[in-house]
């Protein structure tokens, strides 16, 4: 049973989560998981490896259909609409939830192309000066436009590793999501990368609602208000960043947090 | 003295060495218990066996090759042989008939001349025959007793028998090298002797193509020997024809065998298209020939097409193209597979539907893979023979109408091979200057296509 | 923060996804059509050939009772080798007493349309068993060609109209013909058969084998397992490589300029032939022995090496049979590939008229695939359904070779 702190402030839940198991074949990976996601802020999923965070987050964009043996019970409701329901269209969903991967992954085409790939085929903007616009936005945005303005043409793969997440997150951005959701997404880069990438995502976290995974508990306090401790496929406990860190409820969250295991 | 008996013989003998040696091994051991041997003694039985065997077998080899030349020198020399022409196939055939007759492979002559020649074969051939037996046998036997004389407890056998393993290893693999030279100096040789008596740039730019294997090949024509409809002929059937055939084809069914097909269902299609590469050449030929030429040649008469060919370009070049597409489709599969899946789940999270992530990331990121897969799928066409030998035609004709007979050079090459032309007219050496262009062009095409692979594989890892 | 438009739920937005999702049909259909259309062009190829090629399993046969008792011919001369033995009937008198009985049975019109050759048939089956002398059998004898052709509703009024009337009386039929395996090339298609190809095809293969296989093999073993990484390695290595994409033809050339060349007299042997083929399949034995031969783990390299074992013991003793299986699968797709070709034996010669099966590995042959290339010009309707059947054969063989190859791998894949 997951413990949900009280003193939460209502807020509205963009996304909400009610008694999800995910299942790889017949190896349960999520158990009956219910939280919230709340509107306009930053929430961190932490916990130790294996424990299914990863796994939960791509059930909320439907990245597990990708996947074969991959089968998702309960509801997850974005804007109250469940996103499995059989009218649910996935290329609507996978608009309005955007993803940033782990591994940066840029396509091997230009800095602009890879922008405008999105805002392109969902025909969000579609002459050049709509898509000049909507990719000089989103390299502002994510804080790379100074450093690539003049080489939009040079392939993204050419960029360093962390230019190069920035460039998947202004990637995300461009098609405008209501909620971005984050696969660890400073673990493949240098501490100075992921303190810049940190300061974006607090940029970002006034516009969008934005979901991250993360193994490292300080990044969960640095730049998340809301933190649920997953631990073998369930949520322990969910609340307040601040609280989850410094006045933890269950005995399992304060061993993983003083480095007991995980 | 067939070889099979030498062969025979060199094992024969070998195996007594063997069997000699592991005795005397055996009593090295026997007259002192304590001694420590350097091998075992199926070492020491291997070192002489080798020592007959090798020496013996390579005696047979050469053997097998001088000892007819001189059996024709001796036979030659004879006082029946004085009545002989000096040259030419007449003589040919009356030597080879006799030595037939003399070998027991038939039983009479059609030539009278030949008959004379029979007495003096047989007396040859036996003789060195007997010669043949004799060398062999000196060598089995020096070779046996040196080894054998080699032979004391401490006599590393092991190390030396290794040693020849390793060197029989290499030079098995020189055989490659050995064949790649063989090509390249075979086709160079007659090239040169063709360019000799036709100039490279008449043979190379000229637009004409019509040699005649019975003019006289001391002046040929050069306005007779140009090649360019036959580099024509091969692209337009092999290059355009075939790959506009074989890249929709090979390209679609390898992206949907890789994004859209179940594992079952993937399992079965993919050796069922390898069977398009595993069906014969001839077959497909006769099939071309039979059904495909026919039909193209009606349906195009039935739109009105004037005197469309019944050896047309297009019925070799379609066939052609279903045979490549398993080419294709194979590298094009191999290279769809190779890239990241990060890449394509980079493309699905974004919203992207399957078609357009396929279409707008994962060709284009394959597309190195890929266009090596068309390249050697192109070298496999233009190298092809039977095909075009059926279907196609031997008119060298330069005309972009597909409906039109046209020929390739690999049609021009069995032509001028299997004429009746004799060895030194340049009608039949344009073959082999003909094969050098080919196997450079491959040859070109699959280094550049191996080595796009290989930097596009680097770039992935 | 202020509430935006949010751009998804647009009917514009809805709209170009309806469009999107029919492309996405569209491409899916065009991949799954592209697939079912190779797939019906080759089983439109192969039921042509068998459609075509069932005729050529049969033959149209005149049925011919002969009354031995009435007639005197010996049986004295039958135990003689078998040449010896039909000259013998021929010149007691044994053809005319087929043509007599054909022309009592059947008409002087239809006995007229006897092939040339019918009574050797006679003969042959005398000699298998003399005790046809006597008494009375009745003989299915091969038509001519020109009558078959009439049965096949081709060639000449006449012949159609005589073939319909004797096949109305129920004397004239098409039977399945096993000759057709047993007899060798012959000029009209009634009297051919296929027993001189594919034995020349068989000695071919067999010297193919005996060279590419072990040269192919030690190869490979030595490129894996010990050859240094220098730039001699590398230059062979390249070779072999290049030596696979070779188109077949330029092999011809080669055996045409040096085997022929090193034994002139030779032309159109097997022994020739085989070692033509040989290099060409020698490269596709090393890759496939090489990709075995990485396959096996480098643990049990390093538990022989472990126990003293010397490199030439690891490879011989342990690496090589555990990489066996996937050498022999290569071994068999390359010598599938070397039995179905024909121009580079077209280039040495093996395109004549071989009316007798080959006798030994340095007697004039030709090969099934060059035997169909050269029946192929027919157009005579008999000589296009035998081809045809030429042609099933050869594939049956393929498909064996290759099924045995694919049941090797799938035995033996083991997962390390």
């Amino acid at each position: 049973m997951t413990v949900i702190h009280d003193n939460l402030e209502a807020t509205e839940a963009k996304m909400s989560a009610r008694d999800v198991n995910v299942y790889y074949g017949d190896k349960q990976a999520i158990d009956s998981v219910s939280i919230d996601i709340p509107q306009k802020y930053v929430t961190a999923f932490i916990g130790p490896s294996g424990c299914g965070k990863s796994t939960f987050l791509r059930s909320l964009n439907r990245m597990n259909d990708t996947i074969a043996s991959a089968r998702v019970e309960g509801t997850i409701e974005l804007d109250g609409e469940d996103i499995y329901k059989s009218g649910m269209d996935v290329v609507q969903l996978r608009a309005r939830v955007g993803m940033v991967f782990q591994k940066p992954n840029p396509f091997p085409k230009s800095i602009y192309d890879n922008i405008a790939y999105g805002p392109k085929i969902h025909g969000f903007a579609e002459d050049k000066d709509d898509l000049d616009a909507v990719v000089e936005r989103s390299l502002v945005r994510a804080g790379l436009w100074n450093e690539v303005k003049d080489r939009l043409a040079d392939s993204g793969t050419a960029l360093s590793g962390g230019q190069q997440q920035r460039l998947c997150i202004a990637r995300a951005i461009a098609v405008d999501p209501e909620v971005i959701l984050m696969d660890e997404p400073c673990s493949a880069l240098d501490p100075i990368a992921t303190a810049k990438i940190e300061e974006l995502i607090d940029d970002l976290a006034g516009r969008y609602a934005i979901v991250i995974v993360t193994h490292s508990m300080q990044q969960a306090a640095r730049v998340s208000q809301r933190t649920a401790f997953f631990h073998l496929g369930k949520v322990v406990e969910y609340g307040r960043t601040s609280d989850i860190f410094t006045n933890p409820l269950e005995e399992r969250t304060k061993d993983y947090i003083t480095g007991r295991y995980g | 003295m067939s070889p099979a008996i030498l062969f025979l013989l060199a094992l024969g003998l070998a195996l007594a060495g063997w069997l000699a040696a592991r005795a005397r091994a055996w009593s090295f051991r026997r007259a002192d218990p304590g001694v420590r041997m350097a091998a075992r003694p199926t070492y020491h039985a291997w070192y002489v066996a080798l020592w007959i065997a090798l020496p013996m077998l390579l005696f047979g080899v050469v053997w097998t090759i001088l000892a007819p030349n001189l059996v024709n020198q001796a036979v030659l020399a004879s006082p029946a042989a004085a009545d002989l022409p000096a040259f030419g196939f007449q003589r040919d055939t009356i030597l080879s008939e006799a030595r037939n007759v003399a070998s027991g492979a038939s039983s009479a002559v059609f030539n009278p001349e030949a008959q004379a020649l029979v007495e003096p074969f047989r007396e040859a051939m036996t003789r060195y025959a007997w010669i043949g037996i004799a060398v062999s046998l000196v060598l089995a036997f020096l070779g046996g007793a040196w080894s054998f004389l080699r032979l004391k407890p401490d006599f590393r056998a092991r190390t030396r028998v290794e040693r020849t393993v390793m060197t029989i290893l290499l030079l098995a693999s020189l055989v490659a090298i050995l064949t790649t030279i063989g090509i390249v100096v075979s086709l160079v040789f007659e090239t040169i002797r063709f360019f000799g008596m036709v100039n490279p740039l008449d043979f190379l730019f000229g637009l004409h193509w019509g040699p005649d294997p019975m003019s006289s090949p001391d002046n040929p024509d050069p306005t007779r020997y140009g090649a360019v409809p036959l580099f024509w002929g091969t692209i337009f059937i092999g290059a355009i024809i075939a790959m506009i055939v074989a890249i929709p084809l090979g390209l679609m069914s390898a992206i949907y065998l890789t994004q859209y097909a179940a594992p079952s269902m993937r399992r079965w299609v993919k050796p069922a298209l390898e069977i398009l590469a595993g069906v014969p050449t001839v077959v497909y030929g006769y099939f071309a020939a039979l059904t495909i030429a026919p039909s193209i040649r009606d349906i195009a008469q039935f739109f009105g097409a004037s005197n469309p060919s019944s050896e047309s370009a297009l019925a070799a070049g379609l066939v052609m193209g279903v045979m490549i597409i398993p080419f294709v489709s194979s590298m094009a599969d191999d290279s769809i597979a190779a890239v990241p899946s990060a890449m394509r789940d980079g493309s699905l999270a974004m919203g992207a539907t399957k078609s357009e992530t396929i279409r707008k990331v994962l060709v284009p990121a394959a597309l190195p893979g890929i266009v090596a897969g068309v390249m050697l799928a192109v070298s496999r066409a233009i190298g092809e023979t039977m095909i075009v030998v059926m279907a196609a035609s031997t008119a060298a004709n330069l005309s972009a109408n597909p409906l039109e007979a046209m020929t390739t050079v690999t049609v021009q090459i069995v032509a001028m091979l299997t004429g009746e032309g004799s060895f030194d007219h340049p009608a039949t050496l344009s073959a082999f200057a003909l094969g050098f262009v080919l196997f450079m062009v491959t040859l070109a095409l699959n280094f550049i296509a191996l080595r796009v692979v290989k930097r596009f594989r680097e770039a992935y890892d | 923060m202020t509430d935006r438009t949010l751009p998804t739920r647009t009917p514009v937005f809805e709209k170009r996804l309806k469009q999107r999702y029919a492309s996405e049909r569209r491409f899916k259909a065009l991949g799954l059509g592209a697939i079912v259309f190779s797939m019906l062009v080759l089983l439109f190829l192969l039921g042509t050939m068998t459609i075509n090629g069932i005729g050529g399993f049969q033959r149209a046969e005149l049925e011919v009772p002969i009354d031995f008792t009435e007639v005197g011919i010996s049986g004295d001369a039958i135990q003689m080798e078998q040449g010896a033995a039909i000259q013998s009937l021929g010149a007691q008198g044994l053809q005319t007493v087929v043509e007599f009985y054909a022309a009592a049975a059947l008409g002087e019109e239809a006995a007229a349309q006897l092939d040339a050759n019918a009574w050797r048939e006679v003969a042959r089956e005398i000699i298998a068993d003399e005790s046809i002398l006597r008494g009375t059998t009745t003989f299915e004898l091969p038509a001519s060609s020109d009558l078959a052709a009439g049965y096949a509703g081709e060639g000449s009024p006449e012949m159609r109209q005589l073939a319909g009337e004797l096949s109305e009386r129920g004397v004239l039929a098409k039977n399945f013909d096993p000759g057709f395996l047993t007899r060798a090339d012959a000029t009209n298609p009634q009297q051919v058969g296929i027993w001189g190809a594919l034995k020349g095809s068989i000695l071919t293969m067999l010297v193919t084998l005996a060279l590419a296989f072990p040269i192919g093999v030690l190869a490979a073993l030595y490129l894996e397992e010990y050859a240094p990484r220098n730039r001699w390695t590398d230059v062979i290595e390249v070779s072999i490589n290049n030596l696979a994409a070779v188109p077949s033809i330029i092999f011809g050339l080669l055996g045409l300029a040096v085997f022929l060349w090193i034994f002139p007299n030779l032309r159109s042997a097997p022994l020739i032939g085989g070692m033509t083929l040989a290099l060409m399949t020698m490269p596709v034995i090393v890759i496939a022995g090489r990709n075995a031969i990485k396959a096996v783990p480098p643990s049990i390299r390093d538990g022989a090496l472990a126990i003293g074992a010397s490199p030439v013991q690891l490879v011989f003793h342990h690496v090589l049979p555990l990489a066996l299986p996937g050498i022999l699968t290569g071994t068999i797709i390359g010598m599938a590939r070397a039995l179905g070709e024909t121009a580079p034996l077209l280039m040495i010669g093996m395109r004549a008229f071989i009316a007798t099966p080959p006798e030994g590995f340095t007697s004039p042959a030709t090969v099934l695939p060059v035997q169909i290339f050269l029946w192929s010009d027919e157009v005579n309707r008999g000589f296009i359904e035998r081809t045809s059947a030429a042609i099933i054969v050869l594939l049956l063989f393929l498909l064996l070779m290759n099924g045995l190859a694919i049941y090797l791998r799938n035995k033996f894949e083991k997962s390390w």
